[in-house]
């Protein structure tokens, strides 16, 4: 430090530029930190707020530190809080989404798998035009496919179920499952392929024995992005379910909807944060992963 | 028959106001979610410390539905519990600050809060866009003596032309299919000012059983998306043949 003093002494121009990189240095932490502060304090908001009580909420404004600590809001928003007439908290919706998503993203993820495998390694006359038609999916406003899905539930009668939402989300989930399998398995060697065909292998075979081995990086991005978003997802349930079968998503905008309970925001806040922890872990687990198939299912 | 449901679709005033907020959220949110996402992307690509952190902050939005972030920025614009009386607690009694209950600023809330939502996922694409920039360019034009200013403007940011490209189109992509975060903040409103075309289509589909207005605005969605879609990935065909001829 003391030879670095001098030098800089000595030498006024190095001490110049040694100002200016420090300058230069503040100013990218201090404009990170105030984005950051921005990030962070929403979430700060909700946190702080599903602890405190609701009178010093009502007295001091939701943006301010915390004078109470209890854990009631989190009980009442899990267990008894009334939403549309039924107050049973928000646990029921809870598992509903939970059973949509779990069997969902197993489900699209498994399809994708094969149909990213046949489209690859099986290619037949008109394989890439189907691909290309599964594509047209990923951009597809769900809006439009409202009616058809409503027929369909209709028919097989699943209407407001949520195995129907299950059946909607398998579906609509396999354009990106596809797309992100298929795009993995196209670098796997064809070479690899033909030989375990020489060697007797068939077509199951090879799926079991070579591709699914290989498939661990894709399959959790995949898993990840298609938990994340069917968790998150609110038209088809708003639309397809209703009362004790709505998933998480749209049991939250009833609840902050209810006129009379509007400002009850130690309990809503609390339900908020039980609606937003499960897509959170799985971001603060697998973080790498879940910007990996972000990024893969924007540029491809 | 016939085109009976687009000509009474276009002459509907609620129709109206929802494709002309669709064209003025689009552009600020595509800008602003693109000029934060390059900002923050520069600022971190110049080796930070916990460069890890800093992402994860950025990008957490991204996990959470759009209905949760709506719902928690609508108390934060509620003037009576959020940021006015934050301000007013801080001891400036008189400030005001009702986004989103004023019919003519509330799709300054809805931008806003999208652009949170988003701009951590462009920040995510610059950065593997700058991580992604040959070394000795950016040696080379140091070298020249180009200050760092110089060096993005010039040498870094015309090489990730293409990621500005296929940023843009997601997020307008994002933009036309707009839906959870307008009926999580303002549910369209106050008024019909936050009206989207997504909206519209379920309103009149299943609010009000106009299935024939709702399929045809509906339609006019998938229209919006076909004008920005259809010649980006021509577009991205015709510079992969190029690519492949002269590699």
């Amino acid at each position: 430090m003391a030879d670095l003093a001098l030098a800089q002494a000595l030498d006024p121009e190095a001490a110049v530029a040694g100002r200016r990189r420090l300058m230069a240095r503040v100013l990218i932490y201090g404009i990170l930190g105030l984005f950051a502060l921005v990030y962070i304090v929403p979430l700060l908001v909700v946190v702080m707020n599903s602890f405190r009580d609701q009178p010093e909420i009502a007295r001091n404004g939701l943006i301010s530190l915390p004078q109470s600590f209890g854990l009631d809001a989190w009980w009442s928003a899990w267990d008894s809080y009334c939403i549309g007439g039924n107050c049973e908290g928000m646990k029921r919706y809870f598992f509903n989404s939970l059973w949509m998503t779990i069997p969902a993203t197993l489900i699209s993820t498994m399809l994708g798998a094969m149909n990213g495998y046949v489209l690859s390694k099986w290619r037949f006359r008109g394989s890439e035009i189907l691909f290309t038609c599964m594509l047209l999916g990923v951009f597809m406003p769900g809006q439009i496919s409202l009616m058809p899905w409503a027929f369909i539930l209709g028919k097989l009668g699943l209407s407001n179920s949520v195995v129907g939402l299950v059946v909607v989300h398998c579906v609509q989930g396999l354009s990106f499952t596809t797309l992100f399998c298929r795009n993995y398995y196209i670098s796997v060697p064809d070479d690899l392929i033909k030989a375990a065909r020489i060697d007797g292998a068939g077509f199951w075979r090879i799926f079991w024995k070579i591709i699914l081995p290989l498939s661990p990086p894709i399959l959790i991005v995949t898993v990840i992005w298609q938990f994340t978003g069917i968790w998150n997802e609110y038209l088809f349930g708003v639309v397809f379910t209703s009362g004790s079968q709505q998933p998480i998503t749209a049991a939250l905008v009833a609840l902050t909807a209810g006129g009379t309970t509007a400002s009850a925001y130690d309990v809503m806040s609390a339900a908020v944060l039980i609606g937003a922890l499960p897509p959170l872990l799985v971001y603060f687990l697998g973080g790498k992963y879940f910007v990996r198939g972000l990024t893969q299912g924007a540029i491809k | 028959m016939g085109l009976e449901n687009y000509f009474s679709l276009w002459a509907n005033r609620r129709w109206n106001v929802a494709y002309t907020n669709l064209f003025l959220f689009s552009g600020f949110y595509v800008l602003g979610s693109m000029a934060v996402g390059l900002l923050l992307a520069i600022l971190i690509d110049q080796r930070v410390r916990a460069e890890s952190v800093w992402r994860t902050i950025f990008l957490y939005p991204l996990a959470v539905s759009f209905i949760v972030t709506g719902t928690v920025w609508s108390w934060l614009y509620n003037p009576s519990s959020g940021i006015e009386l934050l301000v007013r607690n801080l001891g400036w009694s008189n400030f005001s600050f009702a986004l989103a209950s004023d019919r003519q600023y509330a799709i300054y809330a809805v931008i806003i809060t999208g652009v949170w939502q988003s701009s951590g996922f462009a920040m995510a694409l610059f950065l593997a866009g700058l991580r992604s920039v040959d070394g000795d360019i950016i040696k080379a034009a140091q070298i020249d003596g180009a200050s760092t200013f110089r060096t993005y403007r010039r040498v870094i940011l015309p090489v990730i032309a293409p990621i500005f490209l296929a940023v843009a189109v997601v997020q307008i992509q994002f933009a036309i299919k707009t839906f959870d975060l307008v009926a999580a903040l303002t549910r369209g409103g106050p008024g019909i000012s936050t009206t989207f075309p997504a909206i519209y289509v379920y309103d009149l589909m299943f609010q009000r059983g106009q299935i024939g207005e709702g399929a045809a605005a509906a339609m006019m969605m998938l229209v919006a998306l076909a004008v920005v879609l259809v010649p980006y990935s021509l577009f991205v065909v015709w510079r992969r043949r190029r690519e492949g001829q002269n590699g």
